[in-house]
């Protein structure tokens, strides 16, 4: 076997295996010098991002990859003497992961880079980085898993190394209370799933997620198991009205962790969309559920708009944001699962308003971490993050404003940007179900601008403070940082429709057929 | 009645737990709440595998051939461990805490507000 | 401050007690209850025992963060390196390589009730291992960082 074979075989168990090997070892790579810690982390998150990129090829190419742990050959589900069942933990990577995977490989490679230069006026960065690789670790595991007790395990690790994350420059015991807020409700939630794991488990005798789709009858428990995922998932995702934990961990985190908490919030995201649609499905009364999950989207865009207009904060002004724009994937995603039963319907409009939703997802982890991680380097050349202390940085620091002004024409959904693109998938497919929700985006929509130009002219416009005459322009990793992902902006703006045709349909089309995940893992049975 | 007696006990330590992360306002106090309910979902995982009859799930010198289902077991062994990481960085915090404000009562700590 | 000379004998003769028990309870964790985690929970308690009979203070010129770092390290790495071991039999990921082969545990696990073969596992009894060795230095690294905030011991 040849060692490209070898790693496209492996590339499941390898997008764990190496952060896992790379956190491990940073403590040690410290110790010798940072010089040396600097190129093995960067050198360990290259090849963590081209095994995604690789295996994310391979499954648009080919269809769902799986990988069975400790089997005797790498897709043997099921095991010849179980009589039928799959007993081992796997991981089942087909499009709508890969898509997921895509992402992450993208910010976490940017966050990084950004990092090298952000941090280095820090000393004993090895937890820092420890952890980085312990939160990366987390979401490649979260978003390729088949198996739910898994799922559990590794939402359990990024909760961990995220509250660790975010108390990390402890700031005068601020930032810490953060992190103990959002520690604490994570763990509640984290409990809650367990509960439900073990309903399902004490009802079906199974936690892979395959098999406990072919097994649903859909019982009361099970409508117990549905109610408590839902609310865990979505607390755990920053919606509304379990959303209290965003803007503080938001605001208190350093500025390139906040971008890849944004990626691990869809991360959640996308166990909540797994479990509703690969293992509820149509057993489950869509309509009532899917109201539930446009219910929580439109109050999450409502809330999280009106809340970030008097903010002053800069960091917390964008957090609230990101609740209002995760509302949209809800909206999104919640129409598409109401008309889930009614064919005709869904090829009318749920899958577009589909599309819409999760296009949005990759949208909104590219210009939301753009828009943190310009804030990220006014916090640091000034040291402040109150937005009334600023004004006139426009005259020194011109590739950050330009980098700011388009994710803030990407927020708003402004043409030609990649937000557009999502945002109107979403308007056309949400006005043909119920126009009052589009007209409610479209209103959300227009508050996002206004509320950017404020900060926009508050931060860059107006004439030069005089404190603030020597201030420079960000470093030069920061800005190859920001420079991928606006790139990004623009490219998915001027050209959607490959975009959509390409990573986005077949994503939506493996999450939405569940026969064809059953039948992947169990072999057509 | 009395098989029911595991599953009445994860209720009871359930609304234990919930009401003491609630209403309590002292950091330890809700970390112990956390912990109370830790202990009741592991209390459910391990109840559903029981099987009437059965003795350990474990080969080594074992009474009888009918044993009790061990998956639940393995799940409830990872999340005792998931417990102990949780509450050494809950700990950890009301340290650091304790040592900036003088208290760790969540009302006097809290400065972020809107 | 120190305890009586009583308390700090029993504990002098108690401490390699637990720490054989400890390693009994992980290197017999494929056959009887345990395994790595808990045997290495037990071990923690070992430095509890002689943090509580000697001073914070002695114990901590004793114990040395550094190992425990060390120790650590070596416990993660290894069980990794044990699982990624697999790849070089060209077999998948966490597939047990050395079960059944003849080798270091590699005696085939007899069959229904037995009384327990010690040298059956394949590598889970390496992992346990591994996972052992990290859990007492994690567990034990904690307890000091958690002592060292105390600013006066009250007896």
């Amino acid at each position: 076997m040849t060692f490209a074979d070898f790693i496209v075989t492996n590339a499941p168990a390898l997008l764990v295996a190496i952060p896992l090997f790379a956190a491990f070892l940073c403590p040690v790579m410290g110790k010798i010098s940072s010089t040396v810690r600097n190129c093995w982390v960067m050198g360990m998150m290259l090849i963590t991002a081209a095994i995604a990129f690789i295996l994310a090829y391979r499954v648009f190419a080919t269809g769902p990859v799986l990988y069975v742990f400790g089997a005797a050959a790498a897709n043997l589900a099921i095991p010849l003497d179980s009589g039928g069942i799959p007993i081992r933990i796997i991981f089942t990577v087909d499009a709508m992961s890969a898509f997921m995977e895509i992402i992450c490989a993208i910010v976490g490679l940017t966050v990084l880079l950004y990092s090298l230069s952000s941090e280095s006026r820090n000393s004993s960065l090895e937890g820092y980085y420890t952890l980085f690789f312990l939160m990366i670790t987390g979401v490649f595991g979260m978003v390729s898993t088949g198996d739910l007790f898994n799922f559990f395990v590794f939402l359990e690790i990024l909760s961990l190394a995220s509250a660790g994350m975010i108390a990390y420059r402890i700031d005068g015991g601020i930032a810490v209370e953060a992190a103990l807020k959002y520690f604490i409700l994570s763990t509640l939630g984290a409990i809650f799933i367990l509960f439900a794991i073990g309903i399902f488990y004490g009802e079906y005798n199974a936690l892979n997620m395959a098999m406990i789709a072919q097994r649903m009858q859909y019982t009361m428990l099970d409508k117990i198991a549905l109610v408590l995922i839902i609310a865990a998932l979505a607390m755990k995702c920053g919606a509304v009205p379990l959303h209290f934990w965003t803007p503080d961990a938001y605001s208190m985190a350093p500025a390139s962790v906040t971008a890849f908490l944004v990626v691990a919030s869809q991360a959640s995201l996308y166990g909540l969309f797994r479990v509703l649609f690969t293992m509820y499905n149509i057993t489950m009364n869509c309509v009532t559920v899917g109201w539930i999950i446009i219910i929580l989207g439109v109050l999450s865009m409502v809330v999280g708009v009106t809340m970030a207009i008097p903010q002053k904060d800069i960091k917390r002004l964008m957090a609230y944001h990101a609740v209002s724009q995760t509302g949209y994937m809800l909206l999104g995603v919640g129409v598409g699962l109401a008309v889930l039963g009614n064919a005709a319907l869904t090829s009318a409009f749920g899958s577009m308003a589909m599309e819409g939703g999760i296009f949005h997802i990759f949208n909104h982890a590219m210009y939301k971490g753009l828009l943190f991680l310009t804030a990220g380097v006014i916090v640091y050349r000034i040291g402040t993050r109150d937005l009334n202390k600023m004004g006139g940085l426009g005259h020194t620091m011109k590739y950050t404003m330009i980098f700011f002004i388009i994710g803030a024409l990407a927020i708003a959904g402004i043409p030609p940007l990649n937000g557009f693109a999502s945002k109107q998938m979403i308007y056309e497919s949400v006005y043909l179900f119920n126009p009052i929700l589009a007209i409610i985006a479209m209103v959300v929509s227009i508050l996002t601008l206004a509320s950017f130009v404020k900060v926009f002219h508050s931060v860059f416009m107006g004439p030069q403070l005089p404190e603030y005459a020597g201030v420079k322009e960000a470093p030069l990793p920061m800005l190859i940082g920001m420079g991928i992902l606006a790139a990004i902006c623009i490219l998915f703006g001027l050209f959607p429709q490959p975009v959509v045709d390409m990573l986005v349909a077949p994503a939506v089309h493996a999450l939405a057929d569940q026969s064809g995940y059953i039948a992947s893992v169990l072999g057509g049975a | 009645m009395l098989w029911n007696l595991p599953l009445i006990t994860v209720v009871v330590l359930t609304l234990i737990g919930l009401v003491t992360v609630l209403l309590k306002k002292n950091i330890i106090k809700i970390l112990l709440g956390i912990n109370i309910l830790e202990s009741a979902v592991n209390l459910f995982l391990v109840s559903l595998g029981y099987r009437e009859g059965g003795v350990a799930p474990i080969f080594t010198l074992a009474p009888s051939e009918l044993m009790v289902l061990p998956t639940p077991q393995a799940l409830v062994l990872t999340s005792i461990v998931i417990g102990v990481a949780t509450s050494a960085l809950v700990l950890s915090f009301a340290m650091v805490l304790k040592k900036k404000y003088g208290t760790v009562d969540i009302n006097e700590i809290r400065r972020l507000h809107g | 401050m120190r305890m009586s000379r009583i308390v700090r004998t029993a504990a002098d003769i108690l401490y390699p007690t637990i720490l054989i028990f400890g390693l009994y309870i992980i290197a017999h964790g494929h056959l009887t209850p345990g395994g790595g985690f808990q045997g290495g929970a037990v071990i923690a308690t070992a430095g509890a025992l002689v943090i509580v009979a000697y001073s914070y203070a002695e114990v901590r010129e004793w114990l040395s963060g550094k190992v425990l770092m060390g120790q650590e390290v070596i416990g993660l790495v290894g069980f990794i390196g044990v699982a990624l071991i697999a790849f070089a039999f060209g077999q998948v990921f966490f597939f047990n390589y050395l079960n059944a082969s003849g080798s270091l545990f590699g005696i085939p696990v007899p069959y229904g009730i037995n009384a327990g073969e010690l040298n059956t596992g394949g590598f889970v009894p390496l992992m346990n291992f591994a996972v052992g060795i990290e859990v007492w230095g994690g567990l034990t690294l904690v307890l000091i960082y958690m002592l060292s905030g105390l600013e006066k011991e009250v007896c």
